[in-house]
């Protein structure tokens, strides 16, 4: 794994400007040097990226007959985002908005638990010298490559026999593992904090828990914040685990409930206006993650690179 | 990475003579650094140590009619190994391996180094918008693709019928498994893409001034030290690929609702152990087979990296760079 090693390094050399100044790039590309060529092709590239999601959008605001007759790229029919948004809250008692609420509990409680252990485990791994160092660390490299799906069978055994089968606990839990976030938080903190700064507060008297949560925290601002996001995406967007975990529906996530509504919506043959109801639902369970990471853009890509702001 | 020397060279003068052996300081420090660790190797061991051991275990033993569970030694595996359904579906994600991944890698490192080159216009709302997909969750974008893909009303198959081109069917058996590339494409190359910017953005100012003296184009520029300075981050995102190719599971088993009769229960490795512990209440078998998986992923990364470990060492001798 030591190919990998370097990757971040590099990528968090840039976030806090100690080491090799990232390049401000201007110099070498003055703006009479834009191609016109590649502006096109980055365009069409972005329409490939965004048509299906403009299609999610417009299908949302058609209810189910002019869903199936009108052209799908753009708007038509009677303007029904309003009838279908109340049918999506109200079908089956409101179930959508509990699986929303469920998401949110879900990825939110797994998200800030796996950051907080990767990164005083990344903390340590950074900063510490103790005898079998190496042996953890590499164990936890390994586990980036175990494929957690294939983790989940055996675990919903063991959580059945725990009987935690059907709680939050069981999709919660098994999210709380983050192997890929202590390697992430070991690079940026070896590089974020100074040691002559902890070296500084220990000759103060302070403990090595005050240093790390008064010292340590404070430093780790973007990686705690990349960390974060990708364990958030990780579990909002997991479906393996929700699905064998849990039977009651009041306890969804949003991929389930959604997966669900949408076989219902095939057996019933349409019948019930439910395939609008589907996509509308599609339209709103993804909001929420695309506008954290619009408007948090800016920590997450300076968590990743800093100086790049281009365009 | 070790950090170690620079610590021990910031003690005030005096403490040299100390550092022979663990001074109480040490010990402390020691201790803090276990107990930091502590959590999370709590979590460690009980979600993915031990379900790991387990499943070795379970997949040692048969369910019988009679008598219970039996041990079976490696039955289930040689049974595994002759499975037909198996083989086909680890057949299917290799061959998803082989052709979408280079596919959605090129993407990626093309729109990645286009980026960099600040030769576009409207850069970062492109890196936005590409990004976006990211966020949108598997389940969602494949229902959201099976819509699209619909032979009757998807708009695909409306525009194909407009021009006069018929109807494309992306949902017949032949054709199902490049649709499905198609929609972990869309998922994940602004995922990829976004790593290797970033990779890109850190690449030392110096090692550009020379060669754009020496009045190196572009793509001269990109092949020869943009992506030999970012080849650990490369490898990075073909590892996580190789896993998530072989994992595949919330695609087949979505599209299995809109096309039966292209997506079988065994489609592909992980749709199939779900089935057989879910379905077919064969859990010993499926333990099996998840753990095949686990070994086969793991043989398959290693390889990858060995490859590209080997390729990095040939090219530095080429240019006759130090290691």
């Amino acid at each position: 794994m030591t190919s990998i090693d370097t990757s971040l390094i590099t990528t968090d050399d840039a976030s806090d400007g100690t080491a090799s100044p990232p390049r401000t790039g201007r110099r070498y590309s003055p703006e009479g040097r834009r191609s016109l060529l590649l502006t096109i092709l980055l365009w069409l590239c972005v329409l490939y990226f965004v048509l299906p999601l403009w299609w999610l959008f417009v299908s949302s605001t058609k209810n189910n007959s002019a869903l199936f007759s009108t052209f799908g790229m753009w708007f038509g029919g009677d303007f029904s985002l309003w009838e279908n948004l109340q049918t999506l809250f109200t079908v089956r008692d409101g179930i959508f908005l509990r699986w929303m609420l469920n998401t949110f509990v879900y990825a939110f409680v797994s998200a800030a638990g796996a950051t907080l252990l990767a990164t005083m485990a990344g903390y340590s791994f950074a900063k510490y010298d103790f005898p079998g160092k190496k042996l953890l660390f590499s164990a936890t490299l390994g586990a980036v490559m175990i494929p957690l799906t294939a983790l989940a069978l055996p675990t919903y055994l063991l959580f059945s026999q725990a009987g935690l089968t059907d709680t939050p606990w069981a999709v919660i839990i098994p999210s709380l593992v983050s192997p890929f976030g202590v390697y992430l938080m070991r690079v940026y903190a070896a590089d974020a904090i100074p040691d002559g700064l902890i070296e500084a507060a220990r000759v103060d008297g302070a403990g090595e828990f005050r240093i790390f949560a008064q010292v340590g925290l404070r430093l780790l601002g973007p990686g705690l914040v990349t960390v974060f996001l990708f364990s958030l995406v990780a579990t909002w967007n997991n479906y393996f685990l929700p699905l064998i975990m849990l039977n009651s529906s009041e306890l969804y996530p949003i991929t389930v409930g959604l997966a669900q509504l949408q076989s219902a919506a095939s057996a019933g043959g349409g019948s019930q206006a439910l395939f609008s109801t589907v996509i509308t639902g599609s339209f709103v369970s993804i909001l929420p993650l695309v506008i954290a990471f619009l408007f948090l853009q800016r920590y997450w890509q300076s968590g990743l690179a800093s100086g790049g702001v281009k365009g | 990475m070790t950090h170690s020397p620079a610590l021990a060279s910031e003690r005030p003068a005096s403490a040299p003579p100390l550092k022979k052996r663990t001074t109480p300081m040490k010990r402390k420090q020691r201790l803090a650094a276990y107990l930091f660790l502590v959590p999370f190797f709590i979590v460690f061991i009980t979600m993915l140590v031990v379900p790991l051991v387990y499943a070795g275990y379970l997949s040692l033993f048969e369910s019988k009619l009679i008598g219970g569970d039996v041990f079976a030694g490696l039955a289930n595996y040689v049974r595994a190994l002759t499975d037909s359904a198996f083989l086909a579906g680890l057949g299917r994600v290799g061959l998803f391996f082989i052709i979408q991944v280079p596919i959605m890698l090129g993407l990626a490192l093309f729109l990645a180094l286009a980026l960099d080159s600040a030769r576009g216009r409207g850069s970062k709302a492109v890196r936005l918008l590409i990004f976006v997909p990211y966020a949108v969750p598997a389940v969602v974008a494949t229902l959201m693709w099976g819509y699209l893909y619909g032979p009757d009303f998807g708009p695909i198959a409306q525009i194909s019928r407009a021009v006069g081109l018929g109807t494309p069917d992306f949902l017949s058996p032949e054709s199902i498994l490049g649709s499905m590339m198609n929609i972990v494409t869309w998922e994940f190359v602004g995922y990829n893409m976004i790593i290797m910017y970033a990779a890109l953005r850190s690449i030392p100012a110096e090692l550009y001034e020379a060669a754009e003296i020496d009045g190196a184009g572009q793509f001269r520029l990109a092949w020869s030290i943009k992506i030999p300075a970012i080849r650990p981050a490369l490898m990075l995102t073909v590892i996580f690929s190789i896993i998530g190719s072989f994992q595949l599971f919330a695609e087949p088993s979505l599209l299995n609702a809109i096309a039966p009769d292209a997506i079988s229960t065994s489609f592909t490795p992980n749709y199939y152990a779900y089935n057989l512990a879910f379905i077919n209440q064969e859990l010993n078998y499926a333990a099996a087979i998840a753990f095949l998986l686990g070994v086969v992923i793991a043989i398959v990364s290693y390889f990858v990296q060995l490859a590209g470990e080997r390729r990095e060492r040939v090219g530095h001798a080429e240019r006759g760079i130090e290691p």
